[in-house]
């Protein structure tokens, strides 16, 4: 029973993994752009949230709502404001340009705050449990945090297939200049992509730092997390980030109760390598990447 | 005062130059066709006016006010809608999202899904289909109805007959009669001389950047037009 | 009227000095364990680590177009290389040095084909995961010593003297040795179809070249040249640790060499790395300061001017110090009326 119970914790930790993964998916959706600083713009979310909390005495909830509305505006502005400028046909330059940018948030972060880890106190929430069975119980916090993420997904999908702005990203998607002969902006919704990609992250560091510790050089992690999430759920697809993230978060565990706690990460490495092998684009692939 | 104007229009990509001081009016309700080989300039024209393209120097008049620094997705809302070459419908979205995407940046007027269906039945059964796997022919009804969800004033066709089947061709330029008696002012780009000297009222030949042959059709013979055209 | 006769010349005369020069340069470092002192030559060993290191990211990412942010993966298994030969296996340090490249591309081989079937940003992140997998197993496993790390004892053992001149001409020669690598790599028919590659990929394939071998060998000499250099450091500083031999601050130090010199060139590096190296003594607090510092240039670089300094320099004066590029020399047809004259080089076309 012991082993359900660490299955199970792996798939809602996978919730988590796939929200970290839903917004680098769509950006790359979008724009064919990969954020290396994803991680680290959740990461910081996490000190903003951290911050309000300290200097505000905002409650945790207030602090992270107001956290993403915050976090939503950084990502339009960052996009327009620099990102946009380092996109063309050049590969290279947003790789390169947002690396730089990992650095100076971590480094930024270290500054500020220092390199100690933190946590972001939530009360009696994180330590919950639901009893389902005699042997077998769930922690209400993490049930939470994946319930959390499959709504999220849910109404990312619904947006991009029902409303008019979500089509609209869509048709950005498919090609650029056409949309823009439909009257479509690209910039504005390039902008509006990282946006929100940047608010769910947002999301996804705060429930990260309620859950655990968190510290400045955290944000490159969950990057790598996110990335095997979207790679092992096949690129285009949003709630193939749901599975690949499940796939992780249970390799994880799984591998951590198996052969001890420094070894899980490892295991969810392997396990992703491995599927790169045998199956590269992914268990849902919609899209096929030249 | 002219729906288009164009003043000394230069076009450079890099250091190439597609135009050369190119001039010419279109007037409201007129079905103007430019014709020419390859590399004509032809299509460079028709997104330059689209704002895809800017003239390195020259004007671009839009009922008498200079577009040229006009972003391309505003030239929608003010009533100028192309067909690209190459009919580059949206793949990944349905026949019916597609002309649904024509109206985001539109204006309002006559034409809806209803009506663009109305001119192009063969879409009706598609509506629900992904865009990807229309034929040829499908996906070019497919452009231009999706063009004219946004009410256009000035409607930009670019080679609407590259690539298809003659009979496919004949529906096309059928529909596009209908078009003509709505009053739209319609600028076509063809390499296919005969079937646009059949709808058009006026036609002007390009040459490498220059128009060689300008005028009615009426009033041109086809060995002007061919001597225009191959630049004899 | 017959065609004009021509050559393909690689050099001019410039290109002559310029030789002369380097190598006056070079013997002139060779001769420093003579008469410096030995923090001086410690500190040179780190600038031209960071020389080598810079012009096998930059082999990488500006002639193959494969960014990699996971380099450190082989300049970590350079210096446990160099611990595993040098202090386990038994054999001379310096020769470990060597043989622990081999054990990188010895890794970077089954590895390649695996993170080939990313591309751009998703290959980056895939050469990040990689090293990340290396790190966690060197790091979990007692024997190499887990998240202490060893200290190479072959080479601490090494008599002072012999240790320190011997590690300065070792890294010098690995600096020399990476640019030539490069040089003679970009002369060859690799380097041509890099070149290929790099304008456009599509066609290049459809003349023959094939793609994934060209992409393999660079990949291999890329992890061979880390390898090394991962030897070199730790032969420097006597310790190998999991956290510092695998940090993803090696990655970032190359890139911002590459991006501030000039990503694309073999002089690009060159110019960073003085830059980098001349930064880094005089902001002497080594810290986060520092780092941010390098992170908001190596943007401001990659936004504003992504040709980099030498590629600024490359333009606006028509200069290029090393003759990679092949040059059209026409000579004039023999007159008919007099008897064939030697061919002289009439006018000139530069053909890149």
């Amino acid at each position: 029973m012991d082993w359900v119970n660490v299955a199970i914790q792996g798939i809602l930790l996978g919730g988590l993994y796939a929200l970290f993964a839903t917004g680098l998916a769509l950006v790359f959706g979008v724009m064919r752009m990969v954020n290396l600083a994803h991680g680290d713009l959740g990461i910081l979310a996490a000190f903003v949230a951290l911050f309000l909390v300290q200097s505000l005495h905002l409650g945790v909830m207030w602090s992270g709502l107001l956290t993403i509305v915050i976090m939503f505006v950084v990502g339009y502005l960052l996009q327009r404001g620099l990102l946009n400028f380092t996109l063309g046909s050049d590969d290279t330059r947003p790789i390169v340009v947002t690396f730089g940018l990992s650095i100076i948030i971590q480094n930024g972060l270290i500054m500020w705050f220092s390199a100690d880890s933190q946590g972001l106190d939530a009360g009696t929430i994180e330590n919950i449990s639901v009893r389902i069975t005699d042997k077998l119980s769930i922690g209400w916090y993490p049930l939470l945090v994946f319930l959390l993420s499959i709504v999220v997904i849910a109404a990312l999908q619904l947006f991009l297939n029902r409303t008019k702005l979500g089509r609209a990203f869509r048709a950005t998607s498919d090609d650029r200049e056409a949309a823009e002969l439909m009257g479509i902006n690209n910039r504005h919704i390039y902008g509006l992509a990282m946006a929100i990609a940047l608010a769910i992250v947002a999301l996804a560091g705060i429930l990260l730092a309620v859950r655990t510790t968190f510290d400045p050089t955290q944000g490159p992690f969950r990057l790598i997390y996110a990335f095997e999430a979207v790679i092992m759920g096949g690129m285009g697809s949003i709630w193939g980030t749901l599975i690949g993230g499940i796939v992780l978060g249970v390799s994880q565990t799984l591998g951590s109760q198996a052969f001890g706690s420094g070894w899980g990460i490892l295991v969810g490495h392997l396990v992703f390598l491995t599927v790169l092998a045998v199956r590269p684009s992914g268990f849902f692939a919609k899209t096929v990447t030249a | 005062m002219s729906v288009l104007e164009l003043q000394e229009v230069d076009v450079f990509y890099g250091d190439f130059q597609a135009l050369f001081k190119v001039s010419f009016k279109v007037e409201e309700g007129q079905t103007f066709a430019c014709i020419g080989a390859n590399g004509g300039g032809k299509s460079t024209l028709l997104r330059t006016i689209a704002g895809l393209q800017r003239p390195t120097s020259g004007k671009v008049l839009f009922h008498g006010d200079p577009v040229d620094q006009v972003p391309a997705h505003d030239r929608v809302g003010m009533g100028i809608a192309l067909v690209p070459e190459g009919r580059r419908v949206f793949p990944s979205l349905t026949v019916f999202e597609n002309l649904q995407i024509g109206a985001y940046g539109g204006r309002k007027g006559d034409w809806n899904t209803d009506s663009v269906m109305e001119l192009f039945p063969l879409l009706k059964p598609l509506v629900k289909r992904q865009a990807s796997s229309l034929s040829g022919g499908e996906q070019q009804a497919l452009a231009i109805g999706r063009a004219l969800m946004a009410n256009p004033q000035l409607l930009l066709l670019d080679e609407v007959s590259l690539g298809l089947a003659p009979v496919v061709i004949k529906r096309i330029y059928e529909a596009m009669v209908h078009l003509v008696d709505t009053g739209t002012t319609i600028l076509v780009v063809e390499q296919d001389v005969q079937h646009v000297l059949t709808v058009a009222d006026h036609v002007a030949c390009f040459l490498e950047g220059r128009i060689s042959l300008e005028g009615k059709p009426s009033d041109l013979s086809s060995e002007a037009i061919t001597a225009a055209y191959f630049g004899m | 009227m017959s065609a004009p006769d021509f050559r393909v010349a690689r050099s001019t005369r410039m290109h002559r000095y310029v030789l002369v020069v380097s190598v006056l340069i070079v013997a002139a470092l060779a001769s420093f364990p003579l008469w410096a002192q030995v923090s001086f030559l410690r500190t040179m060993v780190t600038f031209f680590t960071l020389l080598a290191l810079g012009q096998m990211w930059n082999l990488l990412g500006g002639y193959a177009g494969l960014i990699s942010v996971g380099q450190q993966a082989y300049i970590g298994l350079g210096a446990y290389g160099l611990w595993l030969i040098g202090d386990v296996i038994g054999l001379h340090p310096f020769v470990a040095v060597i043989l622990a490249g081999v054990l990188a591309v010895a890794v970077a081989l089954p590895v390649a084909p695996l993170i080939f079937r990313l591309r751009g940003g998703y290959f980056a992140i895939g050469t990040w995961v990689v090293a990340e997998v290396v790190r966690l197993v060197v790091a979990n496993i007692q024997a190499t010593g887990g998240g202490s790390g060893k200290t190479v004892i072959s080479a601490a053992r090494l008599p002072i003297d012999t240790r320190i001149s011997g590690t300065y001409l070792l890294a010098l020669f690995v600096a020399v040795g990476s640019v030539l690598l490069v040089y003679f790599l970009l002369r060859s028919r690799l380097g041509l179809a890099l070149t290929a590659i790099r304008d456009n990929e599509l066609a290049a394939q459809s003349s023959g070249v094939n793609i994934f071998r060209a992409k393999l060998y660079v990949y291999l000499i890329s992890a061979f040249g880390c390898g090394v250099v991962g030897a070199v450091v730790a032969m420097n500083l006597l310790r190998i640790q999991p956290a510092a031999a695998f940090s993803i601050n090696w990655t970032a130090y190359a890139l911002f060499i590459v991006v501030i010199g000039g990503l694309g060139t073999i002089e690009g590096p060159i110019i960073g790395a003085v830059i980098y190296f001349t930064l880094l003594q005089s902001l002497s607090q080594y810290g986060t300061t520092y780092m941010l510092l390098l992170g908001v240039i190596a943007v401001v670089m990659a936004t504003k001017a992504p040709r980099g300094i030498w590629g600024f320099i490359a333009k606006r004066w028509d200069l290029h110090l090393f003759p990679v590029r092949r040059r059209l020399v026409l000579e004039e047809p023999p007159k008919p009326e007099s008897p064939a004259a030697a061919g002289t080089s009439g006018p000139v076309a530069e053909a890149s």
